[in-house]
C-alpha cells in the first residue's frame, strides 16, 4: 500500500508535513507495511491538506483536510481494508475534477516531483525523443503551429511564430528562456507546475530549444517560490543524470544544458526586456523594442522566452498531435487554460478547462459560486494589467479576444472574485498602488502618471474626492496607456478603466454622496444603533477599543461618531444585529 | 571610495567590527569570479549569510567584483528582496497580494501592527520580529497568508494572527 501526501507550497501552510510527520511515526510505531511519498498540488486548495491511499490492487481513495489525528484512523481503517469514508473527498469536488482537462496540469498531484521515474512512467521524455529522433526542426514546429498554442504569460502570443522568429534568427547562440516570475499577486498556476511537475516544464524547453537550434537555457523563477527553486534543481540534475540534459541527448548531436536564475523581488522583470536585464544582473529596467529578444536579447542573442504554462504543454502537443490540441476552444483560443480561482469564492484553487467556457461556469460550476452565498459583484483578470469584468458580462467566453473586448485580459490566468462587499474604487486603488510601487522609474509618465493617479483614487476613497476627479483619472489614464515605455505602464490604467467603465456609480456615490455602498472605505462609513433591535447587552460597549459606546445594562446603547474609529468590532460582536453600517 | 591597494583588507576590518565576516563570502566572491552577470546571485548569497547587505558591504562586493559602487547600491536598493537594514529574528512576510487583499489582509496588518506596535518594515525593539508586507506568496486560495521564517501560515484571522505570535514570543521566552 501506499500513502501520497499532497505537498505544493499550499498543501504544507495548510498543515501537510505535519500529517506527513505523524503517519510516518505512526507507521513506524505499528511496524505496518506502508510505502510512502509526496506529490504537487492538485489544485483544490480548500481541501487541503490531501492524502491518497493507493491499495495493492491499484484502487485508490482520496482522503481531505486530513489532520495529525484523523490521518492515524484512516491508517486503521486502510490497513483492515476498509475506506474511511468520513474523511472521502466529497462526490460533488471529484466530479470537480472529472470536469476538468488537465494538459499543463497532467501530473500534478498525481506524481512524486522528486523522482524522475515517476515522470518517464506517464510517457515522459518521450516527446524529446520522438522530436531528436524523428523530426526535423521544422516539423516541431509546425506541430505547434497546427495546434495554436498561444503564450500562457498575458499576451497570448502564438508560440511557434516566436519559435520561429528564433529559428530563422542568425547567431551563432541562442537562448531558451523560461519566465517563472509569476508576477500578477492572485496567481498560482506556475507555481504549482514547478513545484508539481517540473519535468514537464524542462521537456518543453528541450522541445523548444531544439526547434530554434538553441543549446542553453535559464529558468528565471521568482524569489518568493523557494520550494518551487528547490524541486526544479532536483529535477535538472536528474535529467542530467539520465542524459535527458546535456551532450548528445539520445545520441543525437543535439545538446542542451538549463540553469536556474532566482529572480529578487520585482514585478516588473516579468516583462521580457527588463528580464533579460535581470538575468545580466542588473537592475530590472525594461527597453524599447524593438529590437525584439528573439534578434537581440541575453547578452545580445537571439532569445526566445516563454512562460511555464505554455512550456508545460508542449510534450503532450507533440505526443498526442498538434490537432489534439486544437480540437478544443474556440477559432480564436486552442486548448486548454489554467486559472487561479481566489478571493471571494467558495472552493478556490486551480482549474484547467478548455478554453470557451464562460465565465460564470467557471466560478460557478466549477468553484462553487460565491463564498457565504453573497451577491456576486465581479471578476478581476489579469491582475494589474487587467479588468475588472461586471457580474452582468458572466456569459463572455475564456477566449482572448472575447475577454479582451471586456476591457479585461486573458492575463497569466488569475481570477479574483469579487462579492457585494467589494468595493471597487478601493480595488482601482490597491492595483494603481501596486503598479506605482513597482514601477521601475524609467519612463516620467508611468513614474510620475501612476502617482498622481493614486492619489486621486485615496483622496476620494478617504471621502476627499472632488468634483472633476474621474476626468482627471480618465485623462492621466489615456496619457499613460499611449505614452509609458513597456507593457507594466501601459496597462496600469486598466483597472482603473474597467472600473470607470462598469462601476462609474460606485465612483460617483464615494465623491458626491460620500458613500461606500460595499462599506469598506472607512472614512465613508458610520456606524449607529438600532434602538429598537439594541437589548442592551453591553458587549459592544466591551469589545469598542476606544470606548465610544455608552449605554447601561438593559437600555440601548449609543455610538459617539466623534470617538468612533470605524474598526467594526461593536458590528461583529452584536448577536442582535442592532448594529446598523452605512 | 578611491582605490588604492589596501582598501579591500581595510573594508574587511571595518566590516569585521560590526560582526560581518566578509572572508564567508570569499567563496562564493570565487566561484563567480569573472562569470558575466551574477551580481545578484552574490548579493543573493551575502544576505542569505549576514541576515542583510550593509553599504559597507556593498561597496566591499564592488571592490571585489570590479563593480562602480553606485552599481552594485543600484542593483541592491532596486529589487525588494535586498535589505540594507538587520531585521529581526523572525521575518514576518505579509502577503498584500490581490486575493490576500480582498480576503481582509489591511486587517491582519492592523492586527499585527497593533500586537507588535510595528509598522511595515520596521523591527520590534526587542529585535525578535520584522514586518515586511509582500506581494503574493502563491498560496492565494488560502488567502490571507503570511510567511514567517519559511513558514507559511493560511486563512488568518486577527485573532490567530496574534496566537502565532504569542507562541513565538513563549518559545523564546523559555528559551531565555
Ligand atoms: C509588467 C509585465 C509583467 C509580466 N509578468 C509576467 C510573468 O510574471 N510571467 C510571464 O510568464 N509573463 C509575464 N509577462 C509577459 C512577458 O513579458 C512575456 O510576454 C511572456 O513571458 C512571453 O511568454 P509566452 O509567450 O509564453 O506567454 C509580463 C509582462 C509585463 C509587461
Ligand atoms: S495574493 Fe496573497 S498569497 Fe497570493
Amino acid at each position: 500500500m501506499k500513502m501520497i501526501v499532497g505537498k505544493g507550497s499550499c498543501g504544507i501552510a495548510a498543515g501537510a508535513n505535519k500529517v506527513s510527520d505523524s503517519a510516518e511515526s505512526y507507521i513506524k510505531e505499528k511496524g505496518y507495511a506502508i510505502e510512502t511519498s509526496v506529490t504537487g498540488c492538485i489544485g483544490m486548495c480548500y481541501l487541503e491538506p490531501i492524502v491518497d491511499f493507493i491499495r495493492d490492487d491499484g484502487t485508490k481513495t482520496t482522503y481531505v483536510m486530513v489532520n495529525a489525528e484523523t490521518i492515524k484512523e484512516i491508517i486503521e481503517s486502510e490497513m483492515k481494508g476498509e475506506v474511511a469514508a468520513q474523511y472521502e473527498m466529497p462526490e460533488v469536488d471529484k466530479i470537480r475534477l472529472e470536469r476538468q482537462t488537465r494538459i499543463a496540469l497532467r501530473n500534478c498531484g498525481i506524481i512524486n516531483p522528486e523522482f524522475i521515474d515517476e515522470y518517464i512512467a506517464k510517457d515522459g521524455y518521450k516527446a524529446i525523443e520522438k522530436c531528436v529522433t524523428k523530426m526535423t526542426p521544422e516539423d516541431v514546429i509546425d506541430v505547434i503551429k497546427v495546434s495554436g498554442l498561444a503564450g500562457r504569460g498575458g499576451a497570448g502570443f502564438p508560440t511557434w511564430f516566436k519559435w520561429n522568429a528564433a529559428r530563422s534568427a542568425k547567431g551563432t547562440k541562442k537562448y531558451t528562456i523560461c519566465n517563472a516570475d509569476e508576477g500578477d499577486p492572485g496567481a498560482f498556476m506556475d507555481r504549482a507546475v514547478l513545484e508539481g511537475d517540473p519535468h514537464a516544464l524542462i521537456e518543453g524547453m528541450l522541445i523548444g530549444a531544439y526547434a530554434m537550434g538553441s543549446n542553453e537555457g535559464v529558468i528565471y523563477v521568482r524569489a518568493e517560490y523557494p520550494l518551487a527553486i528547490e524541486r526544479l534543481n532536483i529535477a535538472i540534475k536528474q535529467a542530467e543524470e539520465r542524459g535527458y540534459l546535456g551532450e548528445n541527448i539520445f545520441g543525437t548531436n543535439f545538446s542542451f544544458r538549463l540553469r536556474i536564475k532566482a529572480g529578487a523581488g520585482a514585478f516588473v522583470c516579468g516583462e521580457e526586456t527588463a528580464l533579460i536585464a535581470s538575468l545580466e544582473g542588473e537592475r530590472g529596467m525594461p527597453r524599447l523594442k524593438p529590437p525584439f529578444p528573439a534578434q537581440s536579447g541575453y547578452w545580445a542573442k537571439p532569445s526566445n522566452i516563454n512562460n511555464v504554462e505554455t512550456y508545460a504543454n508542449v510534450a503532450w502537443i507533440i505526443n498526442n498531435g498538434g490537432e489534439a490540441f486544437s480540437a478544443m476552444g474556440t477559432p480564436d483560443s486552442k486548448g486548454t487554460k489554467v486559472f487561479a480561482l481566489t478571493g471571494k469564492i467558495k472552493k478556490g484553487g486551480l482549474v484547467e478547462i478548455p478554453m470557451g467556457a464562460t465565465i460564470k461556469d467557471v466560478i460557478f460550476e466549477i468553484g462553487g459560486g460565491i463564498k457565504n452565498d453573497k451577491q456576486y459583484k465581479a471578476v478581476q483578470m489579469g491582475g494589474p494589467s487587467g479588468g475588472c469584468i461586471p457580474a452582468e458580462l458572466a456569459d463572455t467566453l475564456i477566449d482572448y479576444k472575447a475577454l479582451a473586448a471586456t476591457g479585461a485580459i486573458m492575463g497569466s490566468g488569475g481570477m479574483v472574485v469579487m462579492d457585494e462587499t467589494t468595493c471597487m474604487v478601493d480595488m482601482a486603488r490597491f492595483f494603481i498602488d501596486f503598479t506605482c510601487k513597482e514601477s521601475c522609474g524609467k519612463c516620467i509618465h508611468c513614474r510620475v502618471g501612476t502617482k498622481r493617479m493614486l492619489e486621486i483614487l485615496t483622496r476620494i476613497t478617504e471621502g476627499k474626492g472632488e468634483d472633476g476627479d474621474i476626468e482627471k483619472l480618465e485623462e492621466l489614464a489615456l496619457t499613460i496607456k499611449s505614452s509609458a515605455l513597456c507593457g507594466l505602464g501601459q496597462t496600469a490604467p486598466n483597472p482603473v478603466l474597467t472600473t470607470l467603465r462598469y462601476f462609474r456609480n460606485e465612483y460617483e456615490d464615494h465623491i458626491y454622496k460620500k458613500k461606500c455602498t460595499a462599506h469598506q472605505c472607512k472614512n465613508l462609513v458610520s456606524y449607529t444603533i438600532d434602538a429598537d433591535k439594541c437589548k442592551g447587552c453591553t458587549l459592544c460597549a466591551k469589545n469598542c477599543p476606544v470606548g465610544a459606546i455608552e449605554g447601561s445594562i438593559r437600555n440601548p446603547h449609543i455610538i459617539d461618531a466623534a470617538k468612533c474609529i470605524k474598526c467594526g468590532k461593536c458590528a461583529t460582536s452584536c448577536k442582535f444585529d442592532a448594529v446598523i453600517v452605512d | 571610495m578611491s582605490c588604492c591597494c589596501n582598501c579591500a583588507q581595510a573594508s574587511a576590518d571595518a566590516l569585521l567590527k560590526n560582526g560581518i565576516d566578509v572572508s564567508l563570502l570569499q567563496p562564493t566572491l570565487d566561484k563567480y569570479a569573472g562569470v558575466e552577470g551574477s551580481l545578484i546571485t552574490i548579493l543573493q548569497a551575502a544576505q542569505e549569510l549576514y541576515g542583510y547587505l550593509p553599504v559597507e558591504l556593498l561597496n566591499y562586493i564592488a571592490l571585489k567584483t570590479g563593480n562602480k559602487p553606485a552599481k552594485v547600491l543600484g542593483v541592491a536598493t532596486f529589487y525588494a528582496q535586498f535589505r540594507l537594514e538587520p531585521v529581526g529574528k523572525y521575518l514576518i512576510m505579509l502577503c498584500q497580494g490581490t486575493a490576500c487583499h480582498v480576503n481582509g489582509s489591511e486587517g491582519i496588518e492592523a492586527a499585527i501592527s497593533e500586537y507588535l506596535n510595528i509598522k511595515d518594515g520596521e523591527t520590534t525593539p526587542d529585535g525578535l520580529f520584522t514586518l515586511n508586507n509582500v506581494a503574493c506568496l502563491g498560496c492565494c486560495s488560502l488567502s490571507p497568508v503570511m510567511m514567517i521564517n519559511g513558514e507559511t501560515y493560511g486563512s488568518l484571522t486577527p485573532a490567530k494572527v496574534k496566537e502565532v505570535l504569542a507562541s513565538l514570543q513563549a518559545k523564546e521566552a523559555e528559551a531565555k
